[in-house]
């Protein structure tokens, strides 16, 4: 009981010491508090569109197989889908037909697509929610679009894409197959690529295999592929931004080792008297462990918590651009909450245990200078 | 109740700058009785007083306190002496600023391990006792010379300690002042408090609270006074 006692005492003395030195504790924390918010809105922004990424692949195609010619990406002819539906273990394929549309008005890129499901009558549009936004299109308003041979044609918007799926809907404009292909020029003997899905999930290999054998000249892509490029993708990104966060990690670990280890006369002063009326290395040293340890702390937990309403409640305002991508619809979703604890842990282990480490060292230096200084002071 | 054998303090030892700031005291401190230590600078009064406070090792000689030798114990057994046998009363005062006089009072006894709410109450009745129940809670830089000063003395009794050490006291202080505090000294004898104070203030080693006085220059006793 003594003994907590004890501890008790220390850490009533160490918060009426933070609060004494109001100005250089409050800054410290206000800092502190901005790099953990910075670093944890990256890593639970980055954590959380890979997990929404992998739900939505979820749907995706098991094998999209596309057609390369000179490297590049080309349209697939249609009758490579017999071919792909002949190999054994092949469960369907189909045909897809999508693309891009630049709007010189709105300066975006739509993704132009062919759905099946709803289906979209000729003459008809259904449109994502950034489009609607971009363009301040509505239902039953006409939209027009350019042709590929530069001559204009409109569409009526029968719907408008539910929110929901904003993350990956918000740019898509759904149209039937005849109004795509005229007005991308592409004739019915092609589409962009092709969807295939397997009778046994097992297999999938087997059959990218045999289609790449088979049709030399394409290239098949299984769903595991995407979703280790979408987490490449994400992983690049938030690593672009923690490296830019680096300098100002680089800097705060400055500043706080500054803070922490340069002891000022007036807290030398202190450690003097304390240790003149009686206390021990050791006790001075668990009030600098308790100083160090209620700032880190604090500022630790402030800044996760901000982090966490920037990203799952605020949509990553300030980091958005730069983790979303190049595009200017910018989907407006929120993201599902989804925190990594070890994650967690690394930031705590990267942020409180150098802070709380570099405070006791110093401490421990002036803790030990002989009590009799105090008679000197 | 204090011995002290043959003590030497030398500073820098070996070095150029070797100095020696005590030399060869031997000197016995009764029990509840009043002693002054008197001299100019640099005569060694402060050295001593750390020395018998446990604050800092003689280089050669040795101290019993109330019988047991305390000259080679640990730093941390040093400490615990320190906290419980010994109150200090520092020429600076010594309290620490932005917190209040009550605060810098319960200080010393806060690695003690007591809880909070005692050590309230002991701080109060001892403010109390040197008429500062009032300003308990103000923060000690608004407190005037003399009130720093019996707040320090309140700190130094916070942990009920036998020996009272005192660094030149009155230094900051005024002609009444300085009598007052010789008062309290007065006081705490009657408490059965053993006082040692080093001060080259007359009003200080002129007290009529004082039993004994000794003389130093140089880092030794010159002469020994005991009065009736």
């Amino acid at each position: 009981m003594s003994r907590f006692n004890k501890q008790r005492n220390i850490l009533d003395f160490t918060l009426s010491s933070l609060l004494r030195r109001r100005t250089k504790n409050s800054a410290l924390v206000i800092v502190y508090t901005l790099i953990v918010f910075s670093l944890a809105s990256v890593l639970f922004f980055t954590q959380a569109i890979k997990k929404e990424a992998c739900i939505v692949l979820q749907n995706s195609p098991e094998i999209i197989v596309q057609r390369i010619v000179a490297g590049r990406h080309d349209l697939l002819p249609a009758d490579y889908i017999d071919t792909i539906r002949a190999i054994r273990g092949v469960q369907s394929a189909k045909g897809r037909l999508w693309g891009y549309y630049f709007e010189p008005a709105a300066g975006a890129n739509y993704t132009l697509m062919v759905s099946e499901e709803p289906g979209v009558e000729v003459g008809r549009i259904v449109i994502g929610q950034g489009v609607s936004r971009t363009i301040h299109a509505n239902r039953a308003d006409i939209v027009p679009f350019r042709r590929y041979d530069g001559s204009y044609t409109s569409f009526e918007v029968s719907d408008i894409l539910s929110s929901e799926s904003e993350l990956v809907s918000s740019d898509l404009v759904l149209i039937s197959e005849s109004d795509f292909r005229e007005m991308m020029g592409i004739r019915g003997e092609y589409v962009t690529d092709a969807a295939v899905y397997a009778k046994n999930k097992r297999e999938l290999f087997m059959i990218a295999d045999k289609i790449k054998r088979i049709l030399p000249d394409t290239r098949p892509i299984t769903k595991d592929e995407i979703l280790r490029t979408y987490e490449a993708i994400f992983d690049w990104r938030g690593g672009i931004l923690l490296v830019i966060l680096s300098g100002a990690v680089i800097a705060f670990v400055i500043l706080a080792w500054d803070k922490a280890s340069g002891l000022s006369s007036d807290e030398r002063r202190e450690i003097g008297i304390l240790k003149g009326i009686g206390w021990e290395t050791s006790d001075v040293i668990a009030m600098k462990f308790w100083e160090g340890a209620v700032i880190s702390l604090s500022s630790f937990s402030l800044g996760i918590i901000l982090a966490y309403i920037h990203v799952f409640f605020a949509s990553s305002a300030l980091f958005e651009p730069a983790l979303k991508g190049w595009s200017v619809l910018y989907p407006e979703f929120r993201l599902v909450p989804h925190m990594d604890p070890l994650q967690i842990a690394t930031l705590f282990f990267l942020t409180v245990v150098p802070y709380t480490v570099s405070t006791i060292v110093p401490s421990w230096r002036a803790a030990t200078i002989d009590p009799d200084t105090v008679m000197r002071l | 109740m204090i011995e002290l054998s043959d003590i030497r303090k030398v500073f820098n030892s070996g070095k150029p700058n070797e100095f020696v700031a005590i030399d060869g005291i031997t000197l016995s401190v009764e029990r509840d009785k009043v002693l002054v230590l008197k001299g100019p600078s640099g005569s060694g009064k402060t050295t001593l007083l750390s020395v018998i406070g446990c604050m800092a090792r003689p280089t050669s000689g040795r101290i019993t306190l109330s019988g047991k030798e305390i000259t080679s114990l640990p730093e941390r057994f040093l400490t615990e002496i320190r906290r419980k046998s010994f109150g200090f009363v520092f020429q600076q005062f010594n309290l620490i600023k932005g917190i209040t006089a009550m605060e810098n009072v319960i200080l010393p006894a806060y690695p003690t391990g007591e809880g909070f709410s005692v050590l309230k109450k002991r701080a109060l009745s001892l403010l109390e006792l040197f008429d500062l129940s009032e300003r308990a809670f103000s923060k000690v830089e608004w407190l005037s010379g003399g009130e720093a000063q019996r707040v320090s003395i309140a700190r130094a009794l916070v942990n009920d300690p036998s020996v009272i050490i005192a660094d030149e006291p009155t230094a900051h202080l005024d002609t009444k002042l300085s009598k007052d505090f010789m008062e309290i000294i007065g006081k705490l004898k009657v408490r059965r408090k053993t006082i040692i104070i080093a001060s080259h203030d007359p009003i200080v080693y002129e007290s009529a609270a004082v039993d004994r006085v000794l003389e130093m220059r140089d880092g030794r006793i010159l002469s020994r006074a005991t009065r009736q």
